[in-house]
Protein backbone atom coordinates (compact mmCIF):
# COMPACT_ATOMS: atom_id res chain seq x y z
CA UNK A 1 0.00 0.00 0.00
CA UNK A 2 1.05 3.68 -0.57
CA UNK A 3 0.13 6.60 1.04
CA UNK A 4 -1.65 9.66 -1.10
CA UNK A 5 -1.19 13.28 -0.09
CA UNK A 6 -4.52 14.70 -0.37
CA UNK A 7 -4.69 18.58 -1.05
CA UNK A 8 -7.40 20.49 0.19
CA UNK A 9 -8.92 21.34 -3.10
CA UNK A 10 -9.50 17.09 -3.26
CA UNK A 11 -10.57 16.33 0.16
CA UNK A 12 -13.89 17.06 -0.28
CA UNK A 13 -14.04 14.22 -2.64
CA UNK A 14 -12.50 11.83 -0.05
CA UNK A 15 -14.50 12.46 2.89
CA UNK A 16 -12.21 15.25 4.43
CA UNK A 17 -9.05 12.85 4.58
CA UNK A 18 -5.68 14.19 4.69
CA UNK A 19 -3.62 10.83 3.54
CA UNK A 20 -5.37 7.88 1.76
CA UNK A 21 -4.01 4.26 1.73
CA UNK A 22 -4.36 3.08 -1.57
CA UNK A 23 -2.70 -0.22 -3.28
CA UNK A 24 -1.42 -0.64 -7.03
CA UNK A 25 2.33 -1.39 -9.07
CA UNK A 26 2.87 1.61 -10.33
CA UNK A 27 1.56 5.46 -10.28
CA UNK A 28 -1.44 4.62 -12.75
CA UNK A 29 -2.74 2.15 -10.58
CA UNK A 30 -2.46 3.97 -7.15
CA UNK A 31 -4.47 6.52 -8.08
CA UNK A 32 -6.93 4.42 -9.90
CA UNK A 33 -7.77 2.55 -6.87
CA UNK A 34 -7.88 5.99 -5.25
CA UNK A 35 -10.24 6.61 -7.93
CA UNK A 36 -12.18 3.94 -7.83
CA UNK A 37 -12.75 4.22 -3.68
CA UNK A 38 -13.51 7.71 -4.31
CA UNK A 39 -15.24 8.65 -7.79
CA UNK A 40 -15.47 12.29 -7.29
CA UNK A 41 -11.33 12.23 -7.91
CA UNK A 42 -11.69 10.63 -11.31
CA UNK A 43 -12.38 13.96 -13.48
CA UNK A 44 -10.26 15.90 -11.13
CA UNK A 45 -7.04 13.34 -11.54
CA UNK A 46 -7.82 12.39 -15.55
CA UNK A 47 -9.00 13.55 -18.72
CA UNK A 48 -11.15 12.02 -21.13
CA UNK A 49 -8.27 9.70 -22.38
CA UNK A 50 -6.86 8.61 -19.35
CA UNK A 51 -3.76 10.59 -18.97
CA UNK A 52 -3.14 12.67 -15.90
CA UNK A 53 -4.27 16.11 -16.10
CA UNK A 54 -1.89 18.66 -16.99
CA UNK A 55 -3.16 21.02 -13.94
CA UNK A 56 -2.11 18.06 -11.71
CA UNK A 57 0.97 17.39 -10.56
CA UNK A 58 2.20 13.75 -8.95
CA UNK A 59 5.30 13.44 -7.04
CA UNK A 60 6.44 9.89 -5.99
CA UNK A 61 7.65 11.18 -2.96
CA UNK A 62 9.68 14.52 -3.62
CA UNK A 63 9.54 13.90 -7.50
CA UNK A 64 7.57 14.72 -10.09
CA UNK A 65 6.19 11.68 -11.94
CA UNK A 66 6.78 13.44 -14.88
CA UNK A 67 10.32 13.41 -14.75
CA UNK A 68 10.53 9.75 -13.64
CA UNK A 69 8.19 7.45 -15.72
CA UNK A 70 4.70 9.12 -15.29
CA UNK A 71 1.95 7.17 -15.26
CA UNK A 72 4.03 4.19 -15.02
CA UNK A 73 6.04 4.41 -12.45
CA UNK A 74 6.69 2.06 -10.13
CA UNK A 75 5.32 2.40 -6.53
CA UNK A 76 7.07 0.80 -3.73
CA UNK A 77 5.43 -0.60 -0.25
CA UNK A 78 6.17 2.51 1.70
CA UNK A 79 6.71 5.34 -0.64
CA UNK A 80 4.35 8.63 -0.49
CA UNK A 81 2.26 10.16 -3.55
CA UNK A 82 1.56 13.77 -3.39
CA UNK A 83 -1.18 15.13 -5.70
CA UNK A 84 -0.74 18.57 -6.16
CA UNK A 85 -2.98 20.84 -7.85
CA UNK A 86 -2.10 24.67 -8.26
CA UNK A 87 -3.36 26.85 -5.55
CA UNK A 88 -3.50 30.92 -5.59
CA UNK A 89 -4.82 32.03 -2.48
CA UNK A 90 -3.18 35.46 -1.29
CA UNK A 91 -5.56 37.34 0.46
CA UNK B 1 62.08 38.15 32.26
CA UNK B 2 58.51 38.39 29.95
CA UNK B 3 59.44 40.05 26.46
CA UNK B 4 57.75 43.65 25.66
CA UNK B 5 55.17 44.22 23.50
CA UNK B 6 57.78 45.19 21.00
CA UNK B 7 59.96 42.22 21.40
CA UNK B 8 56.84 39.56 21.03
CA UNK B 9 55.86 41.31 18.13
CA UNK B 10 59.07 40.61 16.33
CA UNK B 11 58.79 37.29 16.92
CA UNK B 12 55.56 36.69 15.96
CA UNK B 13 56.40 38.66 12.84
CA UNK B 14 58.88 35.97 12.67
CA UNK B 15 56.57 33.12 12.96
CA UNK B 16 54.30 33.98 10.62
CA UNK B 17 53.87 34.71 6.58
CA UNK B 18 54.44 38.70 5.77
CA UNK B 19 53.39 39.56 2.40
CA UNK B 20 53.84 42.65 0.47
CA UNK B 21 50.87 45.09 -1.09
CA UNK B 22 52.49 44.54 -4.42
CA UNK B 23 51.93 40.37 -4.16
CA UNK B 24 48.76 41.13 -2.67
CA UNK B 25 47.43 43.49 -5.52
CA UNK B 26 47.94 40.40 -7.62
CA UNK B 27 46.13 38.57 -5.72
CA UNK B 28 42.58 40.37 -5.20
CA UNK B 29 41.49 38.84 -8.12
CA UNK B 30 42.79 35.42 -7.68
CA UNK B 31 39.95 34.73 -4.95
CA UNK B 32 42.05 35.28 -2.34
CA UNK B 33 40.34 35.67 1.21
CA UNK B 34 41.21 39.98 2.16
CA UNK B 35 40.66 40.47 5.56
CA UNK B 36 40.32 43.93 7.50
CA UNK B 37 40.76 43.36 11.15
CA UNK B 38 40.98 47.27 11.68
CA UNK B 39 37.68 48.91 14.16
CA UNK B 40 34.51 49.63 12.51
CA UNK B 41 35.49 53.40 11.68
CA UNK B 42 38.70 52.33 10.33
CA UNK B 43 37.07 50.27 7.70
CA UNK B 44 34.43 52.74 7.06
CA UNK B 45 36.87 55.47 6.23
CA UNK B 46 38.35 52.93 3.05
CA UNK B 47 39.35 49.40 2.45
CA UNK B 48 41.05 47.20 -0.03
CA UNK B 49 38.47 46.26 -3.07
CA UNK B 50 36.58 43.11 -1.87
CA UNK B 51 38.10 43.69 1.52
CA UNK B 52 35.60 41.45 4.16
CA UNK B 53 35.51 42.87 7.92
CA UNK B 54 36.17 40.81 10.67
CA UNK B 55 37.70 43.09 13.43
CA UNK B 56 40.36 42.08 15.06
CA UNK B 57 38.48 41.77 18.81
CA UNK B 58 35.91 39.51 17.18
CA UNK B 59 38.32 37.50 15.04
CA UNK B 60 37.75 34.41 16.94
CA UNK B 61 34.07 34.21 16.99
CA UNK B 62 33.66 35.51 13.30
CA UNK B 63 36.08 34.68 11.23
CA UNK B 64 34.73 30.99 10.94
CA UNK B 65 31.30 32.71 9.55
CA UNK B 66 33.78 34.50 6.88
CA UNK B 67 36.51 31.96 5.84
CA UNK B 68 34.84 28.38 6.67
CA UNK B 69 37.53 26.70 5.38
CA UNK B 70 40.79 26.08 7.65
CA UNK B 71 42.99 25.67 4.01
CA UNK B 72 42.04 28.76 2.34
CA UNK B 73 44.47 31.17 1.16
CA UNK B 74 43.63 34.59 3.72
CA UNK B 75 45.19 37.84 3.54
CA UNK B 76 44.84 39.97 6.80
CA UNK B 77 45.78 43.69 7.02
CA UNK B 78 45.23 46.70 9.33
CA UNK B 79 46.48 50.08 9.59
CA UNK B 80 50.36 49.19 9.58
CA UNK B 81 50.47 45.75 9.33
CA UNK B 82 50.99 45.12 13.24
CA UNK B 83 47.64 44.21 14.55
CA UNK B 84 47.43 41.86 11.49
CA UNK B 85 50.47 40.14 12.55
CA UNK B 86 48.75 39.33 16.15
CA UNK B 87 45.71 38.23 13.92
CA UNK B 88 47.88 35.96 11.72
CA UNK B 89 49.28 34.39 14.76
CA UNK B 90 46.06 33.48 16.33
CA UNK B 91 44.40 31.99 13.30
CA UNK B 92 47.31 29.57 12.59
CA UNK B 93 47.92 28.97 16.08
CA UNK B 94 44.66 28.95 18.12
CA UNK B 95 42.33 28.25 15.00
CA UNK B 96 44.01 25.89 12.65
CA UNK B 97 44.00 27.83 10.10
CA UNK B 98 47.09 26.68 7.62
CA UNK B 99 47.66 29.42 4.91
CA UNK B 100 47.09 33.29 6.61
CA UNK B 101 49.54 36.33 5.88
CA UNK B 102 49.61 39.31 6.99
CA UNK B 103 50.09 42.51 4.96
CA UNK B 104 53.51 44.37 5.48
CA UNK B 105 52.81 48.18 6.42
CA UNK B 106 49.47 47.75 6.63
CA UNK B 107 46.90 49.68 3.82
CA UNK B 108 48.80 52.48 4.67
CA UNK B 109 51.33 51.17 2.40
CA UNK B 110 48.90 49.71 -0.08
CA UNK B 111 47.66 53.35 -0.56
CA UNK B 112 51.60 54.56 -0.49
CA UNK B 113 51.84 52.44 -3.46
CA UNK B 114 48.98 53.74 -5.74
CA UNK B 115 46.53 51.09 -5.03
CA UNK B 116 42.49 51.29 -5.33
CA UNK B 117 40.29 51.76 -1.98
CA UNK B 118 36.70 51.25 -1.88
CA UNK B 119 35.74 53.96 0.72
CA UNK B 120 32.49 52.40 1.26
CA UNK B 121 29.21 54.78 1.97
CA UNK B 122 28.93 54.96 5.13
CA UNK B 123 25.20 54.35 7.61
CA UNK B 124 24.21 57.16 10.06
CA UNK B 125 24.57 56.75 13.50
CA UNK B 126 20.87 55.72 13.83
CA UNK B 127 20.98 53.51 11.25
CA UNK B 128 24.08 51.30 12.45
CA UNK B 129 21.98 51.58 15.49
CA UNK B 130 18.75 50.28 14.01
CA UNK B 131 20.50 47.22 12.13
CA UNK B 132 22.84 46.40 14.47
CA UNK B 133 21.54 42.71 14.74
CA UNK B 134 22.53 42.40 11.45
CA UNK B 135 25.78 44.07 11.80
CA UNK B 136 26.85 40.91 14.28
CA UNK B 137 25.42 38.70 11.84
CA UNK B 138 28.35 37.95 9.44
CA UNK B 139 26.14 36.90 6.34
CA UNK B 140 24.90 39.75 6.58
CA UNK B 141 26.97 42.59 7.96
CA UNK B 142 27.26 46.38 6.66
CA UNK B 143 28.04 45.24 2.84
CA UNK B 144 24.57 42.94 3.33
CA UNK B 145 22.96 46.15 4.87
CA UNK B 146 23.70 48.22 2.09
CA UNK B 147 22.37 46.17 -0.26
CA UNK B 148 19.04 45.53 1.46
CA UNK B 149 18.95 49.55 1.72
CA UNK B 150 19.26 49.64 -1.94
CA UNK B 151 17.11 47.26 -2.76
CA UNK B 152 14.10 47.88 -4.52
CA UNK B 153 10.99 45.34 -3.78
CA UNK B 154 7.56 44.59 -5.42
CA UNK B 155 4.85 43.69 -3.33
CA UNK B 156 1.45 42.46 -5.64
CA UNK B 157 -1.10 42.56 -2.68
CA UNK B 158 -0.84 44.20 0.44
CA UNK B 159 -3.45 41.39 1.93
CA UNK B 160 -2.94 38.58 3.98
CA UNK B 161 0.75 37.43 2.60
CA UNK B 162 1.74 41.21 1.76
CA UNK B 163 1.25 42.77 5.09
CA UNK B 164 3.94 40.70 7.34
CA UNK B 165 5.72 40.63 4.18
CA UNK B 166 5.81 44.16 4.46
CA UNK B 167 6.42 44.92 7.75
CA UNK B 168 9.66 42.80 8.12
CA UNK B 169 10.79 44.16 4.57
CA UNK B 170 10.56 47.56 5.85
CA UNK B 171 11.97 46.40 9.41
CA UNK B 172 14.96 45.21 7.70
CA UNK B 173 15.74 48.35 5.84
CA UNK B 174 14.92 47.11 2.47
CA UNK B 175 14.99 50.91 0.67
CA UNK B 176 12.22 50.60 -1.65
CA UNK B 177 8.80 49.07 -1.18
CA UNK B 178 6.71 49.05 -4.04
CA UNK B 179 3.07 47.92 -3.01
CA UNK B 180 0.22 47.17 -5.82
CA UNK B 181 -3.52 46.78 -4.67
CA UNK B 182 -6.47 48.38 -5.39
CA UNK B 183 -8.67 47.50 -2.17
CA UNK B 184 -9.40 49.59 0.64
CA UNK B 185 -9.27 47.83 4.46
CA UNK B 186 -12.04 46.11 5.50
CA UNK B 187 -12.97 44.49 8.71
CA UNK B 188 -13.06 41.53 7.69
CA UNK B 189 -9.27 41.57 6.78
CA UNK B 190 -7.70 42.36 10.13
CA UNK B 191 -8.22 38.62 11.29
CA UNK B 192 -4.90 38.12 9.58
CA UNK B 193 -3.65 41.82 7.24
CA UNK B 194 -1.61 43.05 10.46
CA UNK B 195 -0.37 45.94 8.43
CA UNK B 196 -3.95 47.58 8.72
CA UNK B 197 -5.43 49.02 11.82
CA UNK B 198 -9.14 49.13 12.87
CA UNK B 199 -9.01 52.99 12.84
CA UNK B 200 -7.95 52.23 9.03
CA UNK B 201 -11.27 50.73 7.82
CA UNK B 202 -12.11 52.51 4.14
CA UNK B 203 -8.86 53.84 3.74
CA UNK B 204 -6.53 52.79 0.73
CA UNK B 205 -4.45 49.52 1.58
CA UNK B 206 -1.73 51.29 0.01
CA UNK B 207 -1.84 54.47 2.33
CA UNK B 208 -2.77 52.49 5.01
CA UNK B 209 0.49 49.60 4.57
CA UNK B 210 2.34 53.12 3.67
CA UNK B 211 1.53 54.52 7.63
CA UNK B 212 2.21 50.89 9.07
CA UNK B 213 5.74 50.92 7.14
CA UNK B 214 6.90 54.47 8.03
CA UNK B 215 5.94 53.60 11.39
CA UNK B 216 8.11 50.72 11.70
CA UNK B 217 11.18 52.64 9.67
CA UNK B 218 10.86 56.39 8.15
CA UNK B 219 13.60 55.35 5.67
CA UNK B 220 11.77 53.15 3.63
CA UNK B 221 10.74 54.63 0.17
CA UNK B 222 7.35 53.66 -0.14
CA UNK B 223 5.92 53.69 -3.77
CA UNK B 224 1.92 52.93 -4.32
CA UNK B 225 0.21 51.68 -7.04
CA UNK B 226 -3.40 52.17 -6.40
CA UNK B 227 -4.76 49.93 -9.20
CA UNK B 228 -4.62 46.08 -10.34
CA UNK B 229 -2.19 44.70 -12.13
CA UNK B 230 -2.96 44.07 -15.72
CA UNK B 231 -1.46 43.02 -19.22
CA UNK B 232 -1.64 46.75 -19.61
CA UNK B 233 0.42 48.39 -16.82
CA UNK B 234 2.60 44.99 -15.76
CA UNK B 235 5.76 45.77 -17.51
CA UNK B 236 5.98 49.36 -16.77
CA UNK B 237 4.61 48.68 -12.85
CA UNK B 238 6.89 46.00 -12.04
CA UNK B 239 10.31 46.86 -14.71
CA UNK B 240 12.94 48.55 -12.06
CA UNK B 241 12.17 46.06 -9.11
CA UNK B 242 14.96 43.59 -8.06
CA UNK B 243 12.27 41.03 -6.62
CA UNK B 244 8.74 40.61 -6.31
CA UNK B 245 6.64 39.42 -3.87
CA UNK B 246 3.82 37.50 -5.08
CA UNK B 247 1.45 37.13 -3.12
CA UNK B 248 -1.65 37.67 -5.63
CA UNK B 249 -5.27 35.65 -5.08
CA UNK B 250 -6.13 34.75 -8.49
CA UNK B 251 -4.76 32.44 -10.98
CA UNK B 252 -5.01 35.18 -14.44
CA UNK B 253 -2.27 37.31 -12.27
CA UNK B 254 -0.09 34.94 -11.37
CA UNK B 255 0.40 33.76 -15.00
CA UNK B 256 0.60 37.16 -15.69
CA UNK B 257 3.49 37.68 -13.19
CA UNK B 258 5.22 34.70 -14.47
CA UNK B 259 5.78 35.45 -18.10
CA UNK B 260 6.52 38.86 -17.49
CA UNK B 261 9.07 38.31 -14.97
CA UNK B 262 10.60 35.58 -17.05
CA UNK B 263 10.81 38.48 -19.84
CA UNK B 264 12.33 41.05 -17.29
CA UNK B 265 14.68 38.54 -15.87
CA UNK B 266 13.18 39.69 -12.14
CA UNK B 267 12.66 36.89 -9.26
CA UNK B 268 9.82 36.10 -7.89
CA UNK B 269 9.42 35.00 -4.49
CA UNK B 270 5.81 33.56 -4.54
CA UNK B 271 3.19 31.81 -2.08
CA UNK B 272 -0.22 30.99 -2.02
CA UNK B 273 -2.57 30.11 1.19
CA UNK B 274 -6.04 28.12 1.54
CA UNK B 275 -7.42 27.14 4.82
CA UNK B 276 -4.31 25.28 6.69
CA UNK B 277 -2.12 24.90 3.28
CA UNK B 278 0.91 27.25 2.45
CA UNK B 279 2.75 26.69 -0.96
CA UNK B 280 5.95 28.59 -1.73
CA UNK B 281 8.64 28.48 -4.38
CA UNK B 282 11.40 31.18 -5.81
CA UNK B 283 10.98 31.17 -9.07
CA UNK B 284 14.16 33.08 -10.73
CA UNK B 285 14.14 33.13 -14.72
CA UNK B 286 16.91 30.89 -16.37
CA UNK B 287 18.54 29.99 -13.08
CA UNK B 288 15.37 27.67 -11.95
CA UNK B 289 12.09 26.82 -13.28
CA UNK B 290 9.10 29.38 -13.60
CA UNK B 291 5.33 29.13 -12.47
CA UNK B 292 4.41 27.17 -16.17
CA UNK B 293 7.19 24.79 -15.41
CA UNK B 294 5.28 24.16 -12.41
CA UNK B 295 2.02 24.20 -13.38
CA UNK B 296 1.21 24.04 -16.82
CA UNK B 297 -1.82 25.26 -17.10
CA UNK B 298 -4.51 26.62 -14.41
CA UNK B 299 -6.80 24.03 -13.23
CA UNK B 300 -11.03 24.20 -14.43
CA UNK B 301 -12.46 26.66 -12.32
CA UNK B 302 -14.43 24.49 -10.14
CA UNK B 303 -10.66 23.34 -8.58
CA UNK B 304 -9.74 26.95 -8.48
CA UNK B 305 -10.98 28.36 -4.75
CA UNK B 306 -9.61 31.61 -5.99
CA UNK B 307 -12.12 33.61 -6.98
CA UNK B 308 -14.45 34.11 -3.78
CA UNK B 309 -14.16 34.43 -0.16
CA UNK B 310 -12.28 31.40 1.16
CA UNK B 311 -11.75 30.44 4.74
CA UNK B 312 -7.78 30.70 6.06
CA UNK B 313 -6.44 29.54 9.31
CA UNK B 314 -5.97 34.05 9.91
CA UNK B 315 -2.07 32.86 11.05
CA UNK B 316 -0.95 30.85 8.27
CA UNK B 317 -0.22 34.15 5.37
CA UNK B 318 1.45 35.35 8.83
CA UNK B 319 3.84 32.24 8.50
CA UNK B 320 4.07 31.78 4.41
CA UNK B 321 4.43 36.07 4.24
CA UNK B 322 7.74 35.65 6.59
CA UNK B 323 8.86 32.67 4.80
CA UNK B 324 8.82 35.04 1.46
CA UNK B 325 10.62 38.11 3.31
CA UNK B 326 13.17 35.21 4.44
CA UNK B 327 13.46 34.44 0.89
CA UNK B 328 13.49 38.53 -0.21
CA UNK B 329 16.35 39.30 2.13
CA UNK B 330 18.52 35.78 0.97
CA UNK B 331 18.44 36.86 -2.71
CA UNK B 332 19.18 40.59 -2.02
CA UNK B 333 22.35 39.86 0.10
CA UNK B 334 22.98 36.68 -2.29
CA UNK B 335 23.18 34.68 1.00
CA UNK B 336 21.76 30.59 1.60
CA UNK B 337 20.21 28.15 -0.44
CA UNK B 338 17.32 29.93 -2.04
CA UNK B 339 13.59 27.95 -2.53
CA UNK B 340 14.54 27.69 -6.20
CA UNK B 341 13.35 24.71 -7.93
CA UNK B 342 11.81 23.44 -4.84
CA UNK B 343 8.37 23.94 -3.82
CA UNK B 344 7.79 23.89 -0.11
CA UNK B 345 4.19 22.57 0.98
CA UNK B 346 3.46 23.48 4.92
CA UNK B 347 -0.13 21.98 6.65
CA UNK B 348 -0.31 23.88 9.57
CA UNK B 349 -2.72 21.21 11.24
CA UNK B 350 0.06 18.50 10.82
CA UNK B 351 2.51 20.69 11.50
CA UNK B 352 4.49 19.38 8.43
CA UNK B 353 6.65 20.65 5.88
CA UNK B 354 7.00 19.09 2.92
CA UNK B 355 9.43 19.56 -0.24
CA UNK B 356 9.03 18.68 -3.88
CA UNK B 357 11.18 18.98 -6.60
CA UNK B 358 10.09 21.58 -9.44
CA UNK B 359 12.77 20.75 -12.57
CA UNK B 360 12.46 23.23 -15.70
CA UNK B 361 10.27 22.09 -18.37
CA UNK B 362 12.09 22.12 -21.34
CA UNK B 363 8.51 22.58 -23.46
CA UNK B 364 7.79 25.30 -21.18
CA UNK B 365 5.79 27.53 -23.30
CA UNK B 366 7.74 30.55 -21.89
CA UNK B 367 10.70 30.01 -20.43
CA UNK B 368 12.32 27.57 -22.82
CA UNK B 369 12.59 30.75 -25.07
CA UNK B 370 14.88 33.60 -25.08
CA UNK B 371 13.21 36.78 -23.11
CA UNK B 372 13.48 39.36 -25.89
CA UNK B 373 11.21 36.33 -27.96
CA UNK B 374 8.23 36.66 -25.37
CA UNK B 375 5.88 39.41 -27.01
CA UNK B 376 3.33 41.48 -25.79
CA UNK B 377 0.55 39.62 -26.44
CA UNK B 378 1.56 36.52 -24.97
CA UNK B 379 1.97 37.78 -21.72
CA UNK B 380 -0.61 36.10 -19.68
CA UNK B 381 -2.64 33.95 -22.01
CA UNK B 382 -5.15 33.05 -19.98
CA UNK B 383 -8.78 31.84 -19.90
CA UNK B 384 -11.12 34.96 -19.46
CA UNK B 385 -10.86 35.93 -15.98
CA UNK B 386 -14.52 36.65 -15.31
CA UNK B 387 -15.57 33.54 -17.46
CA UNK B 388 -13.38 31.41 -15.39
CA UNK B 389 -14.85 32.88 -12.18
CA UNK B 390 -18.08 32.93 -13.10
CA UNK B 391 -17.61 28.91 -14.19
CA UNK B 392 -16.89 28.68 -10.51
CA UNK B 393 -20.33 29.57 -9.51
Amino acid sequence: MATIKIPPVLRASVGGEKLISASGENVGDVLKDLAANHPATQDQLFSADGELNRYVNVYLNDEDVRVLDGLDTAVGEGDTLVILPAMAGGR
Amino acid sequence: MSPSGAELLREIKSRIEEIDPSKVHELVDEGVAIIDVRETEEYGAGHLPGAKHVPKSYLESRIEGVVPDRDAHIVLYCQSGNRSAWAARTLEEDLGYTNVASMTGGITLWKDRGYEVDVPRTLTAEQRERYSRHMLVPEIGMEGQQKLLDAKVLLLGAGGLGSPTALYLAAAGVGTLGIVDDDVVDLSNLQRQVIHTTDRIGTPKVDSAEQSIHAINPDVNVVKYQTRIDASNIVEIIKDYDVIVDGVDNFPTRYLLNDATVRLKIPVVSASILGFDGQLSVFKPYEGPCYRCLFREPPPAELAPSCGANGVLGVLPGTMGLLQATEVVKLIVGIGEPAIGRLLLYDALGATLTEVKVHRDPECPICSRDPEEIRDEELGVFPDYEAFCAAAG
